[in-house]
């Protein structure tokens, strides 16, 4: 009869209680999006690589060299010569070491001139290796493997030839279009960049760079694909490369060996350590919009209180029939915070599934940047943030709860 | 004695020297139907609330039902009117977004001993009061003012209560809608052995009772105000 009450009450005043629920609906959406999408990107990044025990690259920042080397944003600063990574790479420390080579791309998706090692020693999120949805990793210069989405969004299956393009701008006029490679592999999804990577052989790179200088083709050039496959194509240098150890023990003396390399100024970050850097950085607009989504929630909220508050003012015969009828005073309070709480639960349900619709519409846009947003908002921190909402609905209607009680005391006034 | 009132003294606390309602002695005998007559603004209402227990006494006893409302506490206040005072006012008896039937069943919710009364035991009393069926489940607001009066009448009697309380109910009544509305309660309160006290200006009502008392008689203001 209570709840009874509560909804019938509210429902007899749709106007200014739809109202209400809409700057409810607003704010819970604000809030949840801030929250869903600052633990999502946090997954995403942390998740992006795993069991890489040192990136290292030419000597730049630490972060510049995370992001080109496993985010593919931004450009490297300069390349390592093949020696350096071989003399490395040799280190009886070293257990694995894969070459990264970057600088093309092919519709606005970056390529990757790596090795097959890359296949079998890189992994993702929990310990994820890579795995081939469709065919195999590359064994001929000219094979490339795509990553999920590349194949997905441009409708490469296996066999196909596609050119790349030399840079990285997605409408690119230096075409390497006398070198066409064919898809030999397709990989499964894994949320993180792969999937928007092309993968060629390093020999690959160096294949289609052949008669290239400076950027730009030499014109009459005739070497053919065939003496080209006959060539040994041995890089002169990399943009990176990633290790694994044989001892995780070893880390912090292999990079100081590695910051310390005499031959060429090179520098060894920890990707776990590196990514936390990058985290803190974000934490601060994070914290921000996490801010402004709390102060929109409590200016709903105390909308809420008012619009309540307004109601009791014109409810005040009502009241007066209740106490007669025998309602006690507590009654009366506990019927406005009920109301409230009606409220901030309704606009949570509508809240929550404006934010799915949207994620779910948003969800190309999102991985556009990257970000792979699930659209599985509910979480085991979803009760804590029901139960705060509540909580602070319930803080905020004391105010009319209260009004409403003082005057059902009173009522010969 | 259902109502017996001695040295019963109230006045607002914001005007102490002014009391609003000085009464010496005024007593109501059990099953007897009171017809309490005055002008408005002269107290009647006060001396209503005193009954119910909604307002306490500045000093004095006021005895219910053999019960004594200036040794309780509000809460056992507001739980005894539950359980054995009806009440009907002059407009605004029901919960306006409520139906009939959700009004009438309202009482019994703050009534401790009472489940919520049975859908049929409404409905029989809503039939009782002629209440047309069609009526039952439409909105308070959206009921014609004799018709609300009617559901009044079964809010106030659902919970079985020994002592009615009438304040002016029949004042937005025309002159048809009044007659039947008076002889629907009498029938009723003789029916149930309940005790009634009617507060009205309205003297033609009087012909409805056997005593009437007017509210100067019973309450004795120095004449100062």
């Amino acid at each position: 009869m209570f709840f009874k009450l509560a909804c019938k009450s509210l429902l007899n005043r749709k106007g200014s209680v739809i109202l209400a629920l809409m700057a409810m609906t607003v704010s819970v959406f604000v809030l949840l999006a801030v929250e869903h999408i600052r633990y999502q990107a946090k997954e995403s990044f942390s998740n992006t690589v795993s069991g890489v025990d040192l990136i290292v690259g030419a000597r730049t920042g630490s972060l510049n060299l995370l992001l080109y080397s496993v985010f593919r944003i931004g450009t490297p600063t300069n390349n390592i010569a093949w020696e350096s990574f071989e003399d490395i790479a040799s280190n009886p420390q070293v257990k694995w070491a894969i070459p990264i080579s970057l600088g093309d791309s092919h519709k606005g998706y970056r390529v990757m001139g790596t090795t097959k090692d890359y296949f079998e020693y890189f992994s993702y999120g929990k310990q994820h290796k890579l795995s081939f949805d469709k065919g195999r990793a590359f064994d001929h210069v000219f094979d490339v493997v795509l990553g999920s989405d590349v194949a997905k969004k441009l409708g490469y299956s296996l066999g196909d030839k596609l050119v790349l393009a030399h840079g990285i701008a997605s409408t690119s006029f230096s075409l390497h279009d006398d070198r066409p490679f064919t898809v030999v592999g397709i990989l499964k999804p894994t949320g993180t960049p792969v999937d928007r990577t092309l993968h060629v052989s390093l020999e690959g790179i160096e294949a289609i760079h052949i008669d290239w200088q400076h950027g730009v083709k030499i014109l009459g050039s005739t070497i053919t694909t065939e003496q080209i496959e006959k060539l040994e194509l041995k890089p002169k240098s990399i943009t990176a490369f990633m290790l694994g150890l044989k001892s995780r023990i070893t880390t912090f003396r292999v990079q100081r060996e590695i910051n310390n390399y005499a031959k060429e100024p090179m520098l060894a970050i920890l990707p776990g350590a590196t990514l936390s850097e990058l985290w803190q950085m974000m934490s601060i607009l994070e914290n921000t919009l996490f801010l402004v989504a709390i102060l929109v929630f409590i200016a709903a909220v105390l909308g809420l209180s008012a619009m309540l508050l307004s109601s009791i003012r014109d409810r005040s015969r009502e009241i007066q029939l209740l106490r007669i009828i025998g309602a006690p005073p507590s009654f009366l309070f506990l019927l406005i915070e009920m109301e409230a709480v009606l409220i901030t639960l309704t606009s949570f349900g509508l809240g929550a599934g404006l934010l799915t619709t949207c994620l779910y519409g948003a969800r190309d846009i999102l991985s556009h940047f990257n970000l792979h947003v699930s659209t599985n908002i509910f979480s085991e921190s979803t009760l804590y943030f029901v139960i705060s909402i509540v909580v602070a609905s319930i803080v905020a209607a004391a105010i009319p709860s209260l009004n409403a009680y003082v005057k059902a005391k009173n009522i010969e006034s | 004695m259902t109502i017996s009132l001695s040295n019963v003294c109230f006045a607002y606390p914001d005007a102490p020297d002014k009391p609003v309602l000085n009464i010496p002695s005024w007593n109501v005998a059990s099953q007897e139907q009171v017809f309490v007559h005055g002008p408005s603004g002269g107290g009647k209402s006060t001396l209503l609330n005193l009954l119910s227990g909604i307002l306490a006494p500045t000093s004095g006893e006021v005895s219910i039902l053999g019960k004594r409302l200036d040794k309780m506490s509000q809460r056992q206040c507001d739980r005894f009117r539950a359980k054995r005072i009806g009440y009907v006012f002059q407009q605004f008896n029901l919960i306006p977004y409520l139906n009939a039937v959700e009004n009438v069943q309202l009482p019994t919710h703050f009534c401790q001993h009472g489940k919520a009364s049975a859908r049929q035991e409404i409905e029989g009393l809503l039939a009782k009061l002629n209440v047309s069926p069609d009526n039952w489940h439409k909105q308070a607001n959206k009921l014609s003012i004799g018709q609300q009066q009617r559901v009044a009448i079964a809010r106030a009697l659902i919970n079985k209560p020994e002592l009615l309380i009438a304040d002016e109910p029949t004042s937005s009544l025309d002159q048809d809608n009044r007659n039947n509305f008076m002889s629907l309660l009498m029938s009723l309160v003789a029916e149930n052995n309940i005790t009634l006290v009617f507060v009205s200006h309205d003297m033609s009502l009087s012909q409805y009772f056997k005593r009437i008392d007017a509210l100067s008689d019973i309450s004795c203001l120095n004449g100062d105000s």
